[in-house]
């Protein structure tokens, strides 16, 4: 099991825990305010854009170039942008936090 | 060939040049092909705007018949984000529960419809009918209304002989013009008396930008539904170990319709006016010129999808734009893709077999490009599920 916490553009904090998946069927499935996943997790509406905390950065990984593609025309996007679709969730995933970028 | 197959007609210009050149009543257009190009010129609403005069972003241009600006699709942002803000709640409604269970009875009763007859021509006796009732739920109108669109036909705001015919486009107008009258005369939970009442910045909408907003739901939803609809199922008559595999792994549904919508694309493309002087494909684009976004071949592009011209059901990373990228992406996206979803999932529970007995290509013509988005006529034979 991986603890996920979600931080919503209002504020909220939400905490969730899988062990598979990936982050946006997790943040869909806790109602997390700001990601909507539009296209179900095939990387091509950006509806699931998440800034990892930079000291989580690592454990998730880089964006790969197709992601990045996407994130790089994001109004919103910063160093520490990935979409949440791309993310697989694994027990390394334990205890990061997303702040929701819409 | 199968006659399912939609080739790409765009590969050679788009790699050799990365752009094609069409003509269009005297002011042409330059067709932007690459993904990546067609991204950044959609982000890029400064240089290449959507609220040009009305009608012009169109191609082909419908400047010389229409008045009406169109909502939120010719406006820029920031005015954009306004209407956007204020249409989007609405627009998002598909995902309720109580919107998909009327969607499937509205596919039932068009699946019934098939089966029953045996025999039916998609495109106006499937096709037009599901997606005249079905934006009686994105309206939330009685369904008796769709009766009334479904008699339009298919190409009401397209004639055989001109690509942009004023009469009519004309039907249409005044319809909505009349709906709004009633709307404002006893005002209900509707799409035009909800817009009737709504303040952007708190200013009420006029009359006229709620039209626009009216004749945009109509056009925008029509002929794209249509097409995405009747390509469905001719895919499917031709590929029925595909909707086996669907019915045995249903999750898989959701990511099917993406690909099948990159794989139609069933808008191919879509204009913007240039407001400075610039470069497009490392060529001169002059102010007041218009380009054009094609969805069609940046979903093509072979240096983004590995086997671009196939259908991979379960294609996992699917970058496509046929639903349009940045600012102006498709309001009607989430109505589509639910619709889809639930036509895929009712066509692989209760059809055992499809035949296509007939049928004719709707072929567009772009200047040097000739594009297969559909069908004109397709008359399939249904058959039910065995067992
Ligand atoms: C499979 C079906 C559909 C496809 C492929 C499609 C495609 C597109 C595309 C490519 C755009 C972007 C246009 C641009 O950037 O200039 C767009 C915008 C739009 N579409 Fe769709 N569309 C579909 C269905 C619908 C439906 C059902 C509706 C509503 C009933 C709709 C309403 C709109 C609106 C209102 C916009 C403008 C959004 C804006 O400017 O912010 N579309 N669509
Ligand atoms: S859900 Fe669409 S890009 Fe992630």
């Amino acid at each position: 099991m991986a603890k996920i916490t979600f931080i919503t553009q209002t504020g909220t904090q939400i905490t969730a825990e899988a062990s598979s998946g990936n982050i946006m069927e997790l943040a869909k499935e806790n109602n997390v305010e700001g990601i909507d996943g539009d296209c179900g997790g095939v990387c091509s509406c950006a509806t699931c854009h998440v800034h990892v905390a930079p000291e989580h950065f690592d454990k998730v990984g880089k964006a790969s170039e197709i992601e990045e593609d996407m994130l790089e025309l994001d109004d919103n996007a910063n160093e520490y942008s990935r979409l949440g679709c791309q993310i697989e969730i694994s027990e390394d995933l334990n205890g990061i936090v997303l702040q929701v970028a819409n | 060939m199968k006659k399912s197959e939609l080739p790409d007609p765009f590969s050679d210009a788009r790699k050799t040049k990365g752009c094609g050149q069409m003509h269009d009543q005297g002011d042409d257009v330059t067709m932007v092909l690459g993904l990546k190009d067609v991204r950044k010129c959609a982000h890029n609403w400064k240089t290449f705007q959507s609220g040009a005069k009305p009608g012009r972003i169109v191609v082909p241009n419908e400047e010389y018949i229409r008045e009406t600006r169109q909502i939120p699709f010719e406006v820029d942002p920031p005015a954009h984000g306004d209407y956007r803000a204020l249409v989007e709640p609405w627009f998002k409604r598909p995902l309720e529960v109580a919107y998909q269970e009327k969607l499937q009875q509205l596919v039932g009763q068009s699946i019934d419809e098939a089966l029953s007859a045996g025999e039916l021509e998609v495109v106006s006796d499937f096709a037009l009918k599901l997606q005249s009732r079905a934006l009686t739920v994105l309206l939330n109108i009685p369904l008796e209304e769709s009766e009334t669109w479904i008699k339009w036909g298919t190409h009401v705001f397209r004639s055989e002989d001109s690509p942009v015919d004023g009469d009519k486009a004309k039907i249409l107008y005044d319809y909505i013009d009349a709906q709004i009258d009633q709307a404002l005369a006893s005002p209900g939970e509707d799409l035009y008396s909800v817009l009737l009442s709504s303040e952007v910045n708190g200013q009420k909408l006029t009359r006229e930008e709620v039209k626009g907003v009216m004749i945009l739901t109509f056009a925008g939803g029509r002929d794209t539904v249509i097409n995405a609809v009747t390509n469905t199922i001719a895919y499917f008559a031709e590929h029925p170990q595909s909707l086996d595999r669907l019915r045995q792994e249903p999750e898989l549904i959701t990511r099917s319709v993406e690909e099948l919508i990159r794989y139609f694309s069933p808008l191919t493309h879509m204009g913007r006016v240039v407001t400075e002087d610039t470069q497009v494909c490392e060529h001169a684009q002059k102010v007041d010129s218009r380009i054009s976004l094609v969805w069609a071949s940046a979903n093509r592009d072979e240096r983004i999808f590995e086997k671009p011209n196939e259908v991979v059901l379960d294609r996992k990373v699917n970058p496509h734009v046929a639903f349009g990228f940045s600012h102006h992406n498709c309001l009607g996206a989430t109505h589509a893709r639910t619709l889809l979803k639930i036509l895929i999932k009712t066509l692989s529970e209760r059809i055992g077999k499809m035949e296509i007995t007939d049928h004719q290509d709707n072929i567009e013509e772009w200047g040097e490009f000739k594009r297969k988005v559909g069908f004109d006529s397709l008359k399939v034979k249904f058959e039910e599920t065995k067992g």
